[in-house]
């Protein structure tokens, strides 16, 4: 989980998001932190099909040492964790809500994790919510939109040096995360 | 240190992609010669061949010596990563096969390499990709060979013999309307002296053999994503991947499921893998780029418009001198520089083209008659004679090139000497 030596990924991608858009909500020091700073991650509509981006996000993630938490009503136990049917029932406290629903159910989620005060909401690529996303943001959550969370785990910590990615990362000093 | 500091191109050039190992401290990048690696138990070894974990597996695919090269020239050229191959070939052909299905189509400048034209005309014909030729001279050409079955749009940052210079304006406003990726093949700029991707294309190749390397010691090529094109509706991209058990590339590796897709099934499936030896030599030809490209196009400079006044040459195709008819925009695409390869036209002897073009040749002495460019050292060729010798001048004609036209790859060696060498040789042939 060590995500020591980042220092820039500011480089552009493909986004649906406009400049200012990405500067707010996918922020690179916002990202950096959520990704240091959170253990506990729920990740709202997480697929046991091992074939779905859903599914390959929450087990990168719980590989890389979070806590993952499946919200999803139709199962009991997902990558070897007990299910939730929504946020609410979640007994422990939650750092990121990680979304994989329509655009246009990300309203009742984010609710949901306003009311179990977690830290931050982060949908993923594809779902942009603008109105969604504002009421996050009153509501004193960090918010990352448009954006995968295994990807940005992978560029901000070096994972993805593995496959040719530019990570942006240049030091002179010798570094563990080769070990 | 600033958090957000932007370190520039040559500190980039020497540092990018690698971060000195913890065990040995090794300040030069470490040669991983090794066919495959060791996995940390079964069910590690599953999921790296799930695609689950970002991991080595076998050298085909990925290797950490050659992640250096591709790390490095991706940060050069602004692009969110890259892909290393065996040669610049290679790179086209798993760039376009990553893209294309059967029947489907691309547009490509006429102003191409040879080899490329080849493989784009005659090989891809047996994967059933049909190109479609246009002349760049004139946008409206694009726009007319542009259909529905239109997957890419193909061109040269510098094009030869013409030496022409891509409108990367005019033909990636085009691409984006239509919303079709713009690929340019930036082989004879490098990156230090053109940035595509800077300039609105969508995925930039190279055959690495050349300025890269810089040395003439690898054949190899690089696929660079800028990583900003929308491959959410693009069929070949974000579709299921049945190899995969229906992984979609768009939807689990977001802006970089092209390069994904490139490596993990393109390259696995051709097994056209560079070296990690070779990865290597590229890595050490990136850490002098800047200064080796300065002194190139200073001499090469120097040489054509020597060339240019000299009585006994006709014509001279470079964009850096003043009268080619895209020097205006070579200072605003190749500010630096238009590179220093450049094809020129001596006057016939006895009416004959072919033969004087030959004679030229044969008596250089420090130019090496060579079928390559981007060496330190100064290259030359006469295709008429050598590459092109089967063909007619009628046959030459039609491709574009003329019996008299000499190639030069102008390098590094002190310029007094290269313009007495050429002089001699003209002195030589007019006797």
């Amino acid at each position: 989980m060590g995500l020591g030596t980042s220092l820039s990924c500011d480089i552009s991608m493909n986004t649906r998001l406009s400049a200012d858009e990405i500067r707010k909500y996918q922020n690179s020091e916002l990202i950096r932190k959520l990704l240091n700073g959170a253990k506990t991650i729920a990740i709202v509509g997480l697929s046991d099909k091992k074939e779905r981006a859903s599914n390959f996000v929450g087990s990168y993630l719980k590989s890389e040492g979070y806590t993952v938490i499946p919200v999803n009503p139709l199962k009991q136990e997902i990558l070897g964790e007990k299910c939730y049917p929504d946020l609410a029932s979640i007994p422990v406290p939650v750092d990121v809500v990680d979304v994989f629903r329509r655009p246009d159910e990300i309203v009742g989620v984010i609710q949901e994790a306003i009311a179990i005060k977690a830290k931050a909401i982060w949908m993923q690529l594809g779902i942009v919510n603008r109105d969604a996303a504002e009421l996050a943001v009153k509501n004193g959550l960090g918010v990352v939109m448009d954006r995968c969370m295994k990807m940005e785990h992978g560029r901000y910590n070096g994972n993805l040096h593995w496959a040719g990615m530019n990570t942006e990362i240049i030091t002179a000093k010798k570094v563990s995360r080769f070990i | 240190m600033s958090e957000k500091r932007k370190f520039g191109f040559e500190t980039r050039m020497l540092h990018a992609g690698h971060i000195p190992d913890s065990y040995s401290g090794s300040r030069a990048v470490p040669i991983y010669q090794t066919a495959g690696y060791v996995f940390d138990s079964p069910e590690y070894a599953a999921s790296l061949f799930e695609l689950k974990q970002y991991g080595n597996i076998y050298t085909r695919i990925s290797n950490p010596t050659t992640a250096v090269f591709e790390e490095r020239i991706a940060s050069l050229e602004g692009g969110t990563g890259a892909l290393a191959t065996a040669s610049g070939q290679a790179a086209q052909l798993i760039t376009m096969m990553t893209l294309m299905n059967p029947g489907d189509e691309f547009v490509a400048s006429s102003h191409l390499y040879g080899g490329t034209y080849t493989q784009f005309e005659h090989t891809f014909k047996k994967l059933s990709i049909k190109v479609h030729f246009v002349d760049p001279m004139d946008i409206k050409n694009w726009e007319k060979a542009i259909t529905p079955k239109t997957r890419v749009l193909y061109g040269e940052t510098i094009g030869n013999p013409q030496g022409s210079v891509f409108d990367f304006e005019g033909v990636s406003s085009l691409a984006k309307a239509n919303g079709i990726p713009l690929i340019i093949d930036n082989t004879l700029a490098s990156p230090y002296l053109c940035r595509p991707l800077e300039w609105g294309a969508d995925i930039v190749l190279h055959s690495a053999t050349k300025f890269i390397n810089g040395h003439g010691t690898s054949i190899a090529g690089v696929i660079i994503d800028s990583g900003k094109f929308d491959f959410s509706n693009y069929p070949a991209i974000s579709s299921p991947s049945i190899p995969y058990h229906n992984l979609n590339f768009y939807e689990t590796f977001g802006h970089y499921g092209f390069l994904m897709k490139a490596r993990c099934e393109s390259l696995r499936d051709t097994g056209a893998t560079i070296s990690p030896f070779d990865s290597f030599l590229l890595i050490q030809g990136l850490e002098s780029l800047s200064v080796r490209m300065d002194r190139h196009v200073q001499n090469a400079l120097a040489v054509a418009t020597f060339l240019k006044n000299h009585p006994m040459v006709d014509w001279v195709n470079f964009a850096s001198l003043p009268d080619h008819v895209h020097h205006a925009r070579a200072k605003k695409y190749l500010p630096k520089g238009a590179g220093s390869v450049f094809a020129f036209g001596i006057k016939a002897l006895n009416n004959n083209p072919r033969e004087t073009g030959k004679k030229f040749l044969e008596n250089l002495e420090l130019f090496s008659h060579v079928a390559n460019l981007g060496d330190c050292k100064s290259l030359v060729i006469h295709p008429a004679s050598t590459t092109h010798q089967q063909l007619s001048d009628e046959e030459l004609k039609r491709a574009n090139i003329k019996p008299e036209l000499i190639r030069l790859s102008v390098g590094l060696e002190t310029i007094d000497d290269l313009l007495w060498d050429l002089e001699q040789a003209f002195h030589a042939i007019s006797r």
